[in-house]
């Protein structure tokens, strides 16, 4: 799946040293990370030295180095998230879920991963299941947020027993 | 599709387009921003396309899908043109009913936006006082405009300036219009925008670049998101104008990742100017040649600094570099380059179109124009606030906000992000520009206006900031790096009830230390948050210090959470709420907190119905 993702990426690109965030920041918008390997090809296909790519993944936190869970929570919090309690949100999501270091559960369902500012700071407190924002956030609504998350994922996992029996 | 090569077939074009709207009658301008989007507003733009057709109502009536109109907190919002009927909270069953009163020329009365004071519905947004105190120069454009149809903008004047500017307007007479203007950067620094393009135009060099700053890094400001999301071609049409001025070639526009619809929307507006002649070689034949490429920031505050910016568009880690020559002279890729920021940028059409006349007649001796703002936080009406410089944090904050949002006082407001601070609702009489504010310790900054009340505690804020900082800091100076550290140290000591009244000498000490140390404007400004804090809410600096108490109920270890028995009505919320079962107490019966299990996290503080639970 890997080897297919970075090909999509070279898709039409010039391979210049200046294409690097650009190109790691496709890796992991596809990929949900960037793995060594990723690394290492794009270092041999842009000829920057692979401790310069590893610099730069690492720099920007927007690219991760680890496997993130299958479904990825981002909590807002920005300023005026943060005056709105946020920092509540952060607390509920590890109460409700079983957390390893690193931020992914263990297992391997979820990341929560916090930001800086969504710029939807109208609505805040804000949170982002998957790409879909949900304004006004509280405990008890991102409690119920989970939950339904949860609940989604055990059906699915049902239907896939169901259609293939083991 | 139209390739315009000469300014007349662009006003051929622009006539074309404006008769070309056939039978219909009405528009239906459907605001579908990331505020509107995250309040659902893609099913109800579904929902009405469904009703159009369904009605047969398909040519009549038009749909336009536009970016941020503004006003966030009553999303989603549609207005229907003409007639400007603003609708708010519109959910997608209300798409029928919608369809048919326009058709019919009514107006449903209980979409119309209803004033919180006097239960008053009403109709237009002329009406509604949060727009009524605006000036909307820049936002107003976003509602006429679907930011992916290059149609839209050139039917609505667009590219106008440019074909101005090229045909008619040397380089120098631009710059000087811009100068006559007093447009000063909106980014922060407020440099003044014209003087920077003659730097640069005057620096040696064959190759020279413009670049356009939307790495909107300040947490609680989003107005350079809603213009480039919501008027690409704007931002594009200001850059163009400005690489005429100075010459240059090659654009960016640097935009942060976390703005996912922004970056597509200028993707596709950058696409569409180059099939339709305006953006590449000899442009309108004036022998402009010109290309934007987008450059996407990876989720670093510091890349908003000119010089990390610019490493971090050549692919490097974002570190800035000494400022001792500057980037007009030696920036990208070592060229003379330009970089002003997203709402900078939005400004030139209009001066170049109207005059810098017209552009000074708003605002304050030194600060012209207008600015907007974001206002958000504790306060009632939150969204994007356009007015002109010079207006009070009064007028903004309680006539266009309308105050508290839960009937408790206002007491500060935070502007300028990270590198601002903390005002007291004592001095919000002070005229919102440059000047005024920096002297005031905080800064106009990118324009964040968090507003904040009794149940928000300085000490926090101000560790909340340095928490930011010390995140964002790049670390490749020792001031910035290890000073933030300590400062932080401290301010977290005092939240703790551990701190020592002696202390706030010594973070004052230290925060002046970091100011004049350190090496790029983070770390410069990083002290403002505390500084200010301290210089207007020392007392709450004392009594965490000297009664370890948390007025405000913020600071977790200083907090005790109790249940009033008078009032709470036994609804079991706050016991089903607390994640680690703290709170007991039978159905219909005066809940308890067990203070020895609770971790005084104010979950349960937050969920109550009957407000029952206050701090100890």
């Amino acid at each position: 799946m890997e080897a297919y993702v970075l090909e999509e990426v070279w898709n039409g690109r010039q391979k210049q040293p200046q294409q690097l965030i650009e190109v790691l920041l496709d890796v992991q918008e596809r990929n949900g990370f960037c793995s060594e390997e990723a690394l290492r090809e794009i270092s041999q296909e842009i000829s920057v030295p692979l401790i310069e790519v590893w610099r730069v993944a690492n720099f920007y936190k927007a690219i991760s180095l680890q496997p993130r869970g299958k479904h990825l929570i981002t909590v807002c919090l920005g300023t005026a998230c943060h005056v709105r309690s946020a920092a509540l949100l952060v607390e509920e999501c590890f109460s409700q879920i079983r957390m390893e270091t690193g931020g992914t559960s263990v297992d391997g369902l979820f990341t929560i991963e916090k930001v800086n500012c969504l710029g939807a700071c109208a609505l805040g407190p804000i949170v982002v299941l998957d790409g879909v924002y949900h304004h006004h956030m509280t405990p008890a609504r991102l409690r119920k947020l989970i939950k339904s998350a949860y609940k989604l994922e055990e059906e699915t996992m049902s239907d896939a027993a169901y259609h293939n029996p083991a | 599709m139209p390739h315009i090569t000469t300014p007349h077939e662009l006003t051929d074009l622009r006539s074309k387009l404006s008769i070309g709207l056939g039978k219909a009658t009405h528009t239906l301008a459907i605001c579908n921003g990331t505020g509107c989007q995250a309040s659902r507003s893609t099913p109800v733009v579904e929902a009405l396309k469904e009703q159009l057709s369904e009605q047969g109502l398909g040519e009549k009536i038009r749909i336009r899908v536009t970016g941020c109109q503004g006003f966030c907190e009553q999303g989603p919002v549609v207005v229907v043109e003409p007639g400007d009927t603003f609708y708010c909270r519109v959910a997608p069953e209300d798409a029928a009913e919608l369809v048919s009163s326009v058709s019919r020329g009514e107006v449903i009365e209980r979409l119309l936006y209803q004033d919180p004071v006097s239960q008053e519905r009403m109709r237009t947004e002329s009406d509604i006082p949060f727009f009524r105190a605006q000036e909307r120069i820049l936002l107003g454009q976003n509602r006429r405009v679907d930011p992916c149809s290059i149609q839209d903008y050139i039917a609505t004047g667009g590219y106008q300036a440019l074909a101005k500017a090229l045909a008619g307007m040397k380089p120098e007479r631009v710059i000087e219009e811009i100068k006559a203007s007093g447009l000063r950067g909106r980014g922060g620094a407020g440099y003044p925008t014209g003087r920077k393009w003659e730097s640069c135009r005057a620096a040696p060099g064959d190759l020279k670049y413009v670049i356009c700053n939307a790495d909107e890094g300040d947490p609680g400001a989003y107005m350079d998101r809603c213009v480039l999301e919501g008027n690409p071609h704007l931002v594009i049409e200001g850059m163009l104008i400005g690489a005429w001025a100075i010459g240059a070639e090659g654009g960016y526009i640097y935009v942060r990742k976390e703005y996912p619809l922004a970056v597509k929307n200028a993707r596709t507006a950058i696409a569409q100017a180059g099939e339709y002649g305006l953006l590449g070689r000899n442009i309108l034949d004036s022998g402009l040649s010109f290309d934007i490429e987008i450059a996407r920031g990876g989720g670093a505050f510091v890349c908003g600094e000119s010089t990390a910016l610019m490493a971090s568009i050549e692919g490097q880690v974002g570190e800035p570099s000494p400022k001792d020559v500057h980037t007009v002279e030696k920036g990208l890729w070592d060229r003379p380059t330009n970089l002003n920021n997203v709402e900078t940028w939005a400004n030139v059409p209009f001066i170049i179109n109207n005059g810098a006349a017209w552009f000074s007649a708003r605002g304050t001796e030194n600060s012209k124009g207008t600015k907007i703002f974001a206002l958000t936080g504790r306060i009632k009406n939150t969204g994007l606030v356009e007015v002109p410089m010079g207006t009070s944090l009064r007028k903004i904050i309680f006539d266009i906000g309308g105050g508290a949002s839960n009937g408790t006082a206002v007491k500060a407001v935070q502007t300028g992000g990270p590198s601002g601070g903390c005002l007291p609702a004592s001095l919000f009489d002070l005229p919102v520009d440059f000047e005024t504010l920096s002297e005031a310790g905080s800064m106009v900054g990118s324009g964040g206006m968090v507003v904040m009340d009794e149940r928000t505690c300085m000490v926090d804020v101000a560790k909340y900031f340095l928490e930011f900082l010390r995140e964002e800091s790049c670390g490749s100076c020792a001031p910035c790096r290890i000073g933030l550290s300590r400062m932080l140290e401290i301010v977290t000591a005092i939240a703790e009830g551990r701190g020592r009244s002696e202390q706030i000498d010594l973070l004052e000490e230290l925060a002046d230390t970091v100011a004049h140390t350190s090496l790029c404007g983070l770390g410069k400004t990083a002290p403002n948050p505390v500084l200010s804090t301290l210089r207007y809410f020392r007392d709450e600096f004392l009594t965490h210090i000297q009664e370890q108490k948390c007025p405000a109920g913020v600071c977790r270890a200083l907090t005790v959470y109790a249940i009033d028995p008078e009032n709470c009505d036994g609804c079991g919320v706050c016991l089903r709420a607390c994640p680690v079962g703290a709170i007991s107490g039978a159905k219909k019966e005066p809940h308890v907190i067990n203070p020895e299990i609770c971790t005084r996290c104010g979950i349960c503080r937050s969920e109550c119905k009957s407000d029952s639970i206050y701090v100890n």
